[in-house]
């Protein structure tokens, strides 16, 4: 993973070199044409899934037999039927979903944050075990502890019944298990910026954390925000622990309440699935467009997304 | 500590407003501690109270000083990683040497009060009772709350397992024709959901004394009887007073229960307790099941190393043809070829599990196949493949564009100058040097997809599953598997589910050495 921790922006895609003289047909065909032709039915590939959630979330009869890649019919009666919650209390799940997400990533990338600067800036003893153990640590499946997690959260709430069982809080406490998750890749950002910056600010007088929030984060914050939108997807996909811990319908995910609208009438829930679906794909696929010089950076330092 | 700012620091004089909030939160933190210690305590909540303590200690050592300056950063992120990443890793080693499971969740004390419990006989002289089951959880699950209303008096009654049945004021509840319809913070079950849960309501039994209890008869009918079965603490033993059996504890398997004269097991109730290290000898000596674990490693590795391999050529290909430069709408290529990566993966996985449909499925429809996609193991295997190349080529192709953007023209020019073709240039050159940069990134997606739940999960489920087969389908991957062992259809059993998850972490580390290995990260921590 070292060699590759220096975020690697691409360079802007450069002018065409310069096309001296057409190219016949025939010659044109062979040396760039099948590359349009492979670029194409990449792009099929690519879209055909999401043009078919689209098109099942416009279709009225909500079926999977009714459903194809084009819409047959338009009507939204789907997303009526989401947004009055007629099929379960989704919008509730948005805004769980919105905070629980909110929440870990930030959380997460901003402890993470915390730990790389020390990484990055400071010689103390115990620095490189703590970085290699924390490499190995983040590689256990946090989730193959699930039953020691489930007794454990189910213990707590017994104390504080806010961190329990089958509440938000609870459940986020679980999720910033995994807060020093990004440090390697913030601290490949903190080494980029030079040393000497600090160093001047430490003679004019700046303490550590002056140093900290006033001259390195607001030089990291696009690659930071970034990285707050990739842990945020993340976040989003997390199924497991949500489906053992958040049992109430009040108190699901989109992840854990969408499967089991799903689950529970797979032939007729569909629609109204799709429609969901494309309430939470779209802004991040607009997101992700935004973004995108960023996030080739990003997870060229090796963010896996899950 | 930090040589480079130590004397800037000692010439720094504290602010007001710095100590103020520095106070302001040490004291939280005591305010927090002094609340909880004593309710850790009386719950005896030990594993807790230890974090509690511990935690506290550090916050004071670490922030009521200028001192261990890396220690105030690396704190907050360190203690959730202990507490809820490396603390159930321990607890998981613990458990895996118990029998943990349905049944035996409890201690020997509540095994043998639901025992008595459920000894609970009707009689003549029995008292009949309206009953409505409610339930604050899971309709299917439990746990269960039985309200009963005396048809005589209508007098209402509420009580669960763990508390006995008591009488509670009739505001609290909605009573029609005799039975209560509504209660505040409960669900009530209605007939279906009853029936549904017919299995578990048979067995449960609300204790009102020592010897008497009540039981649910039918689907809306509860009575109150003695109980048969008594426990003497001095011999450790049940006796029936009817028949006069007694039954003693002894082993049968690894675990103790209660048993009768010939040493067969009496009651199914038991309770949790150390059972060696036979968990791990059932994992690797019982031919059944370390064949399945077996099988399920294979698969594990076959679905890791497929996914890795199969995202990787589409994507580094894809890169490849798509990154000449005499290209127009090399952009858009790349704009749209990134939307699958910015798909939430759950909804990717949900979305494509409807594609494999035998009868309406997207993919047997519009190639107009008849495959039994998800009833045939073989193409189980195929789709969960297709699926994750799906998933997964988008991220290999943004890695090899950026690697290959980021080798420079000459190295390519020199190349075709010496005389080497095309594909030459490709394959000996540029290749091995986009290698260097993208295999630890390779490395790191064969450890994710090891232990890619959702991936089988939600498009699966693990199926399709052999008659009679409920630990493993045929796409079931190892974490999955052992979700289906602690939580499936065939009866909680976390202690061998732990065993399996610690043979699972360790190969997880064989595979952390590797890639420790391949990476080369032990040399430049820098």
């Amino acid at each position: 993973m070292s060699t590759s921790t220096t975020p690697r922006i691409p360079t802007a895609p450069l002018a065409p070199v310069a096309i001296p003289r057409r190219m016949s047909p025939r010659r044109w065909m062979a040396e760039i044409g099948w590359r349009h032709l492979v670029g194409l039915a990449a792009m099929a590939f690519a879209v055909f899934p999401i043009l078919f959630v689209v098109s099942a979330s416009l279709n009225p009869l909500g079926t999977v037999s009714s459903s194809g890649l084009l819409p047959k019919a338009f009507s939204l009666v789907h997303y009526e039927a989401l947004i009055s919650g007629s099929r379960g209390p989704f919008l509730q799940w948005y805004l769980n979903t919105l905070i629980v997400c909110g929440v870990v990533a930030v959380t997460q990338v901003f402890l993470s944050t915390l730990a790389a600067y020390v990484f990055s800036r400071f010689r103390f003893a115990g620095r490189r075990i703590g970085l290699l153990s924390l490499l190995l640590v983040m590689m256990f499946p946090a989730i193959l502890a699930m039953i020691a997690v489930y007794t454990m959260i189910s213990d707590l709430g017994q104390v504080i019944p806010v961190l329990g069982l089958n509440s938000l809080p609870g459940y986020i406490v679980v999720l910033l298990g995994g807060s020093l998750g990004q440090v390697w890749l913030i601290k490949g950002f903190f080494d980029t910026v030079p040393k000497e910056l600090d160093e001047a600010a430490i003679i004019d007088g700046c303490s550590h954390w002056q140093v900290f929030t006033k001259i390195l984060l607001p030089t990291l914050t696009p690659i930071l925000a970034t990285t707050v939108l990739l842990a945020l997807v993340g976040v989003l996909s997390e199924f497991l622990l949500g489906s053992i811990f958040l049992t109430a319908d009040d108190k699901k995910t989109l992840a854990v309440g969408l499967y089991g609208l799903l689950q529970g009438d797979r032939s007729n829930n569909l629609g109204v699935f799709a429609a969901g679906s494309v309430m939470i794909m779209i802004p991040v696929i607009i997101l992700y467009q935004f973004l995108q010089r960023y996030i080739v950076g990003g997870s060229t330092a090796g963010a896996v997304k899950g | 500590m930090s040589s480079t700012h130590a004397p800037a620091h000692r010439e720094r004089t504290t602010t007001i407003p710095a100590i103020v909030v520095r106070v302001l939160f040490l004291g939280a933190v005591l305010a927090v501690a002094a609340f909880t210690v004593p309710l850790m305590i009386e719950l005896k909540q030990w594993m807790w109270l230890t974090v509690m303590v511990l935690a506290t200690v550090a916050i004071f050592v670490l922030y009521s000083t200028k001192r261990f300056v890396p220690g105030k950063y690396l704190f907050p992120g360190t203690f959730f990683l202990v507490v809820f990443l490396i603390t159930p890793i321990i607890l998981t080693i613990g458990y895996s040497f118990t029998n943990f499971g349905d049944g035996t969740r409890g201690t020997k004390e509540q095994a043998v009060d639901s025992i008595v419990a459920n000894s609970v006989q009707q009689t003549e002289d029995s008292t009949w009772y309206n009953l409505a089951v409610a339930t604050q959880g899971d309709p299917v699950e439990g746990p269960f709350t039985l309200f009963l209303v005396d048809p005589e008096t209508g007098t209402v009654y509420r009580g669960d397992e763990t508390a006995p049945v008591q009488e509670i004021s009739a505001d609290e509840v909605t009573v029609t024709s005799g039975f209560v319809t509504e209660a505040e913070g409960y669900t009530i079950l209605d007939a279906r959901e009853v029936n549904a849960a017919y299995d578990a309501l048979q067995a449960f039994a609300v204790p009102i004394s020592d010897t008497s209890a009540v039981r649910v008869q039918g689907a809306n009918q509860a009575f109150e009887g003695t109980t048969m079965l008594s426990y003497d603490d001095a011999t450790d033993t049940l006796t029936d007073s009817l028949t006069g059996d007694e039954f003693t504890v002894g082993k049968v398997g690894d675990t103790e229960y209660f048993v009768d004269a010939d040493g067969k097991r009496a009651f199914s109730q038991s309770w949790l307790q150390s059972v060696g290290a036979s968990n791990y000898e059932r994992l690797f000596t019982d031919a059944g099941i370390a064949k399945q674990f077996g099988a399920a490693f294979v698969w594990t590795l076959v679905f890791a190393l497929g996914s890795v391999l199969l995202t990787f050529v589409v994507g580094f290909a894809l890169a490849l043809v798509l990154n000449d430069e005499r290209m127009r709408g090399r952009r858009l290529y790349r704009s749209v070829l990134l939307m699958p990566y910015a798909v939430p993966g759950f909804i990717s996985l949900l979305v494509w599990s409807n594609f494999y449909n035998r009868d309406f499925g997207l993919i047997n429809e519009t190639l107009g196949l008849n495959l039994d996609w998800m009833g045939d193991p073989t193409l189980a295997k195929a789709a969960v493949l297709l699926t994750n190349l799906w998933m997964g080529f988008p991220y290999m192709f943004i890695v090899s564009t950026g690697a290959l953007q980021a080798i420079p023209n000459d190295v390519t020019e020199a190349a075709r100058m010496d005389g080497a073709s095309r594909l030459q240039t490709t394959l000996k050159v540029v290749t091995p040097l986009l290698m260097v940069a993208v295999a630890p990134l390779l490395v790191a997606s064969f450890a994710f997809n090891f232990n890619n739940f959702n991936a089988i999960q939600l498009l699966t489920e693990g199926g399709p599953f052999l008659p009679g087969e409920y630990t493993r389908g045929g796409t079931d991957i190892l974490i999955s598997m052992i979700y289906r062992i602690a939580f499936g259809g065939s009866g909680a059993d976390f202690g061998f589910a732990s065993a399996v998850s610690v043979a699972l972490f360790a190969l997880t580390g064989v595979l952390a050495a590797i890639q420790f290995r391949f990476t080369n990260v032990l040399e430049d921590v820098n």
